[in-house]
This record gives structure tokens, sequence and C-alpha cells, in this order.
């Protein structure tokens, strides 16, 4: 079966993206598909490569980073949502005269258009988030 | 139907929302914070009781330890999944509505 992700919230707020990623991590185990995961509003914070978190904490953003490496998974940011709390990729950063990007390694930024896809692409759509 | 509910009922009222629309015999899966609603001796317990009469209610064991709710402080009926329960309640389910 084909889910697809959709992820809310950013790290370390409530839990909604550790229930994401371990959802998801179950899921794959059980041999399911992950058709993409999909970060939207506070969600995109899941996708900034300066997270630095204390070292005996979860790094959720290199867990999602490792998943994605290992099962080969779509990680998408929303664009309109990123740009707004400062999450950008080397061509975002040119476009926008910024003198650095911060986009984690695994993650890709790319529009509403990806959210949609997914929703018609998959079986079910698991919305995670506040 | 799959219903998710991820904020104590004393928070917010996504679950009452949840159970004045969810069909009968709709799965219920508590999660996150969700869980406070299936401890027994709570404001809610009559509500959750009455609602595994009608539904199926499941709340998430990592998230139940995470918070030091032992199973034996459970409302009867209430059934406990791990993450790979809560998979095969999607995958079972034609429809997941999560109810932020």
């Amino acid at each position: 079966m084909k889910f697809g992700i959709l992820v809310n919230e950013g790290p370390y707020q409530h839990q909604a993206a550790d229930t994401a990623l371990n959802f998801t991590k179950a899921a794959l185990q059980k041999g399911h598909e992950i058709e993409r995961v999909f970060f939207y509003h506070d969600g995109v914070n899941n996708g900034t490569r300066l997270t630095t978190p204390p070292q005996d904490d979860r790094n959720i953003v290199k867990l999602w980073g490792e998943l994605a490496k290992e099962h080969d998974l779509d990680l998408v940011v929303c664009v309109a949502a990123a740009q707004r709390r400062g999450i950008v990729d080397q061509d975002e950063a040119k476009r926008h005269g910024k003198n650095a990007d911060n986009i984690a390694d695994g993650f890709r930024i790319s529009g509403l258009g990806q959210l949609i896809e997914m929703g018609i692409k998959s079986d079910r759509l698991m919305v995670f988030g506040d | 139907m799959l219903h998710t509910i991820n904020k104590s009922p004393f928070e917010k009222n996504s679950l009452g929302t949840c159970l004045r629309l969810a069909k009968p015999g709709s799965d219920i899966l508590l999660i996150e914070d969700g869980v406070y609603s299936v401890i027994k001796g709570s404001a809610m317990e009559s509500k959750v009781r009455e609602a595994t009469k009608e539904h199926t209610v499941y709340a998430l064991g990592p998230d139940l330890k995470a918070r030091g709710i032992e199973e034996n402080r459970l409302i009867e009926g209430v059934k406990v999944v791990g993450y790979d329960g809560f998979v095969e309640l999607a995958a079972d389910n034609d429809r997941v509505q999560s109810w932020l």
C-alpha cells in the first residue's frame, strides 16, 4: 500500500514530527511504500540542516535525512511556507539575494502541486500536525 | 474509517467533536497527548466508556509509556497498539481522519 505523509508541525514542538517519523519507519518495515513526505506550515522546520539539538537528544532533521537515504524517500518542503520561515536551498538563496542556504540533506524545495499529487497517488494520506 | 486524535481532551475538544461525528463502528486511535483521554477516573471517563460500546478505541502504547501511564489505569475495553498496529489500522480502514 502507498502512504502519503503530511507533516504540518515543526520538530521539538509537540510530538507530531516524531509520530510522523515513527509511523513512516513502521510502514516501511511492514513493506508499504511511502509515496512522499510533504512538509507544510511549521513542518518545513524539519528541513533545516542548522538544527543542533543537545548531543543526548534525537536529531529529527538528521533522522529524516537518514531514513530518506536508506529508503530513497522523497522529502518535499513547501516553498512558500519555507520562504516565510527562512528555509532556502542554493537556488532560492540566490534568487532572493541571501548569503547562505540551509536546506538539509535529503530534502528538496517544491510547491503545493507536490502535495496534491501525493494525495492523488497515495492509497492513504496521513496528516500529522498541530 | 480510522480517526486519530493527538490532543489532550483537557486542552482541545477534538475527541468530543470526533465522537459526535464518527459513524458507529469506527476505529478511534488516541496518540500523543490524546492518550490522556483513556485514563480511568478522569472527567472524560464516561464519554470514552460510551464510545467503546459503539466504536473500537485504541491508544498508542509508546505514547502511554512516554507519559508513565500503565495499562492497568486504562478504561476497560480500550486496546493498546504499537506503531505497527497504527500502520495496520491505517491500511485496514479505507480512510483516515486526523483530528488535530
